[in-house]
């Protein structure tokens, strides 16, 4: 598949058709034993890659990094500390110094909703969603579905199990799309003020509980959201103790899941609050297979949007080994 | 109100000389000129923040925004009724929040006019920082209020009046000592 | 002397829909018949447009004193009367806000001096519209107000909105609410439904809105007092205000272009030009709008003109400032959603923009064409092609999601105190 077939940004999963989700999954398939091996390709030799982030997320803006710099891309990061970002200068001053400085793509972390999509109105650039508000994680979803296809043959037919703060969370608005087009069903569960009964009109595939047992019970995966009540200033549960009680994850639960259902999580993990730390280190846990992968997909979609439209061979790698700075 | 000129306290060429003085200071004092703003106060505090900002651009070549402020309907004598308040357009086309304001009038006396003006900017938004700049300093407090940046301190009596001329304003530029006499 | 001829009058004060010429004189209306004969009269042909007592609206944000970059009242005077009215209330959210006589006057003697059409304004119901204690309302009455809101700032607190009805009973001031309960609110950046649940934006519920109206009309009956909603947007709402007036209550309301016309469904791509206070409700409660307009419960239309600079809108969703501007669009959105789809008469049309709106906040003589009545007049068509380009608007700002738009229809020429302020190049 060529370049052209993709839209000219990635604004979220909303956007992609199932066959475009696939031509990045295969993609990432090629991407990952380079990846893995620490490898370098030329593939995005004499691009520019910038990584604006508006909010903090080392883990996110080192994958992305990673991924471009391990197709040969040279990067530079602007983050909220480093730059203009917090001196009250806009998005839009921001947007004109971007521009003079000639990216081929821009990646993307906001706190507001939409923010990359301002900014892809704005600019000619590519522009990639590293997480907009409560809006959309594209990447993630893709990797979260590159995982789990590394544990199960497809996805269509799977039951996936989203427990947290789905009103604010962008990664299970993009799972949740994402499964839809691919005929999984999805079962969002939470405390019922953060999980809106609006949330079941996202995909035809939804369906919401406010049991964990209930939801988790028939799942193939388990998706376990990170919990940050102290972010929000209502109150929507009386306290993070009693949120664990209900909805987190331990090992008692794990005994009522499928016996091959996989646990799976956007990091970082919150140990004891969400999840207790015996399930996220347990064998069910594919938590560090999500990072591992997270570099692979991002390559993918560097490579699929501004890369050339040659298909990649993974034997043509530049450097066998990984240089110290990398391997971070 | 027969007045009499006493005597000028500066010329054009000092009133010059004073502005170039004070943008040093000021970028002196502002380790990042990325969040400065100067804020003009009507009338003739406008003309003062717009060449200290070109001053300050020529120091820097550092681009410093300029805001106007109207603050008559701030003024503490305001009567309810029976005055025709002349007010004139406020310009500040951008977010003052989270900004280090330097706020620029002519001539610091009571105190009460900066007052008003922290009050009108503060109905604007949330400055990080701000400062205040006069060309005179004529003291007389009646507000505990004080400039960050003066051009000159003139002793006075209350019966004199510090005039500041400006040719953006009164075509004709220097600051005149002159003295009630009735 | 002004003779408009070869006009439609449709004038609902006087039952009048007719071919008929209206005679102006000194600023005042001095006979509306079939022929008059005024030699010396100089003559407005009005052939193929609607002549209507002079359109009204009761709910314009002009910005001045304090944001002039965004609105002035000459500006917003002349996007006034380019459409289409002779007579805007202006709220009194300015900087400062217009919470005091000094700023009732220099808006008063400012828009004599600078603004095409007539400028009432509204003062605040509390000093500073802090919602903490009542603004000087005796004197901002003497200075010219005609009613009363902390518009952008609703009243929260029960008890001070009840004593602020009771002491507008002492001046006759009409109490209009921006109904929200900001403790449901919660930072909401648009309408709470699929649409807000799928663009990831914090939701607006409609029950914000609801509560606060409900409230309100218990407070407005223990007191007496008038009480109009402004800007209503929910159908549950719209019930409340309903009922209301069927118990004899003196409640009114009134509802907006964007309202009438665009749904949640319309918010696209995160363009801050769809972002508004209320927000753009429900496909459900937009029609029960246009219901509401069509049998009476919504007494008047009103734009919320909220003029942004550019770089105000020009900004992340959640940070855009709220509100678009709406003179220029109302009688043209008026025609497409209301009157060519046959959900109201002419008659109704002119009932909404001009009478009702005049007795909201009585106006005296005006919102009527009588003999004796002030000689405010709009004329407009009712299938005239036209394009709404906002480069060309007279206000100062741009922030409108219908630029661009087509419409059928729509105010041909205003005449404010006998003068033509207005016409259509």
């Amino acid at each position: 598949m060529s370049n052209a077939a993709m839209p000219k940004s990635l604004l979220g999963i909303e956007e992609l058709s199932a066959s475009q989700i696939q031509a990045i999954l295969e993609r990432a398939r090629i991407f990952k034993p380079v990846q893995t091996q620490g490898r370098k390709m030329d593939r995005l030799k004499g691009k520019t890659v910038i990584h604006l982030f508006y909010e903090n997320s080392t883990r996110t803006r080192l994958s992305f990094e990673l991924a471009a710099r391990r197709l040969g891309a040279d990067t530079t990061s602007i983050t909220a500390q480093s730059s203009s970002v917090q001196k009250g200068e806009s998005l839009l001053d921001t947007l004109n110094t971007l521009a003079a400085m000639r990216p081929d793509a821009i990646v993307m972390r906001h706190s507001a909703s939409g923010a990359p999509h301002f900014l892809a109105r704005h600019l000619a650039t590519t522009i990639v969603n590293a997480g907009d508000g409560t809006h959309e994680h594209p990447t993630q979803a893709l990797l979260d579905a590159f995982t789990i296809l590394e544990h199960k043959p497809v996805l269509n037919g799977l039951t996936v199990a989203i427990i947290g703060d789905i009103a604010h969370s962008r990664v299970a608005r993009s799972n949740v799309l994402l499964m839809g087009k691919f005929g999984a069903r999805v079962i969002l569960c939470g405390p019922p003020p953060l999980l809106p009964p609006e949330l079941k009109e996202l995909s035809p595939c939804v369906s919401l509980c406010h049991s964990l047992d209930e939801a988790i019970s028939g799942a193939d995966v388990i998706m376990m959201l990170r919990v940050q009540l102290e972010r929000q200033n209502e109150v929507y549960v009386p306290s993070t103790h009693e949120y664990f009680q209900y909805y987190g994850l331990t090992l008692d639960h794990m005994k009522k899941a499928k016996p091959d259902a996989i646990v799976m999580h956007p990091g970082p993990i919150n140990r004891g609050r969400e999840i207790a730390a015996e399930v996220a280190d347990s064998p069910r846990s594919v938590i560090l297979n999500q990072v591992e992968n997270g570099i692979a997909v991002r390559m993918a979609v560097l490579d699929l949007w501004i890369g050339p439209p040659t298909q990649p061979d993974p034997e043509k790698t530049m450097q066998p080994q990984m240089n110290a700075d990398e391997r971070r | 109100m027969p007045i009499r000129e006493k005597t000028q306290l500066m010329s054009a060429s000092e009133i010059e000389r004073t502005l170039v003085r004070l943008a040093h200071e000021i970028v002196e004092k502002n380790a990042s000129l990325d969040r400065l703003v100067l804020i003009g106060i009507r009338r003739r505090g406008v003309p003062l923040a717009q060449r200290l900002a070109y001053n300050i651009s020529q120091i820097q070549q550092h681009p410093v925004p300029v805001g106007i402020l109207d603050i008559t309907f701030y003024r503490d004598d305001l009567s309810t009724v029976g005055q025709k308040p002349v007010h004139t357009a406020t310009e500040i086309p951008f977010t003052i929040a989270d900004k280090d304001v330097i706020l620029c009038d002519d001539v610091l006396y009571t105190g009460r006019t900066t007052r008003a003006a922290l009050d009108a900017l503060f109905d604007h938004g949330r400055p990080r920082r701000v400062q205040l700049l006069v060309l005179i300093d004529r003291g007389h407090r009646e507000i505990p209020v004080e400039a960050q940046y003066v051009g000159k301190y003139v002793e006075t009596t209350d019966a004199e009046i510090i005039e500041v001329k400006l040719r953006e304003v009164d075509q004709m530029e220097k600051v005149l000592l002159v003295e009630k006499t009735d | 002397m002004l003779l408009i001829k070869n006009g439609r009058v449709v004038d609902p004060s006087q039952n009048l829909d007719a071919p008929a010429q209206v005679l102006i004189r000194d600023g005042r209306i001095a006979k509306v018949a079939e022929r008059i004969s005024a030699a010396d009269a100089e003559v407005f042909d009005a052939k193929g447009l609607i002549v209507a007592p002079g359109f009204i609206d009761l709910h314009v944000h002009l910005r001045e004193p304090g944001n002039e970059h965004a609105e002035t009242i000459e500006t917003g005077g002349r996007a006034a009367a380019a459409g289409g009215f002779t007579s805007i209330c202006c709220m009194p959210n300015t900087t400062p806000v217009n919470d005091n006589a000094a700023v009732t006057q220099f808006i008063v003697e400012t828009s004599r001096r600078v603004s095409p059409v007539n400028v009432f304004p509204i003062g605040a119901i509390s000093s500073r519209s802090a919602g903490e204690r009542l603004a000087e309302i005796g004197q901002m009455h003497r200075a010219g107000i005609v009613g009363l809101s902390d518009d952008g700032r609703p009243v929260m607190s029960s008890g001070l909105m009840r004593h602020a009805m009771e002491y507008s009973l002492a001046f006759g001031l009409v109490m209009i609410q921006h109904a929200e309960d900001l403790t449901l609110t919660q930072g909401g950046q648009m309408h709470e439904g699929v649409q807000s649940t799928r663009m990831g934006l914090r939701g607006i519920p409609g029950s914000s809105e609801d509560v606060m109206v409900a409230r309100d009309i218990l407070l407005a009956e223990q007191t007496g007092a008038r009480y109009h909603v402004a800007h209503l947007s929910t159908a549950r709402s719209l019930e409340l205000v309903r009922d209301a007036k069927r118990r004899g209550l003196a409640v009114t309301c009134e509802v907006t272009p964007h309202h009438f016309t665009l749904c949640d469904e319309d918010v696209r791509d995160y363009d801050s030009n769809y972002k508004m206070k209320p927000p753009l409700r429900s496909r459900a409660d937009r029609d029960a709008m246009i219901e509401g307009l069509a049998d009476g419960t919504v007494d008047a239309i009103a734009t919320d003109h909220a003029p942004h600079a550019g770089s105000e809108k020009m900004q992340e969703f959640d940070l855009a400032p709220f509100g678009i501007i709406g003179l220029e669009s109302a009688v043209g959105l008026a025609l497409e959603r209301l009157y060519h789809p046959k959900h109201v008469t002419l008659s109704r049309l002119v009932n909404l923009f001009s009478c009702n709106a005049a007795r909201v906040v009585e106006l005296k003589d005006r919102g009527t064409l009588k003999p004796g009545s002030h000689a405010d007049v709009t004329l407009f068509s009712t299938d005239r092609a036209w394009k709404l380009d906002a480069n060309q608007s007279a206000s100062r700002s741009r922030n409108t999601p219908f630029d661009g738009r087509e419409f059928r229809g729509g105010p041909e020429a205003t005449i404010v105190a006998g003068r033509v302020v207005w016409r259509r190049a």
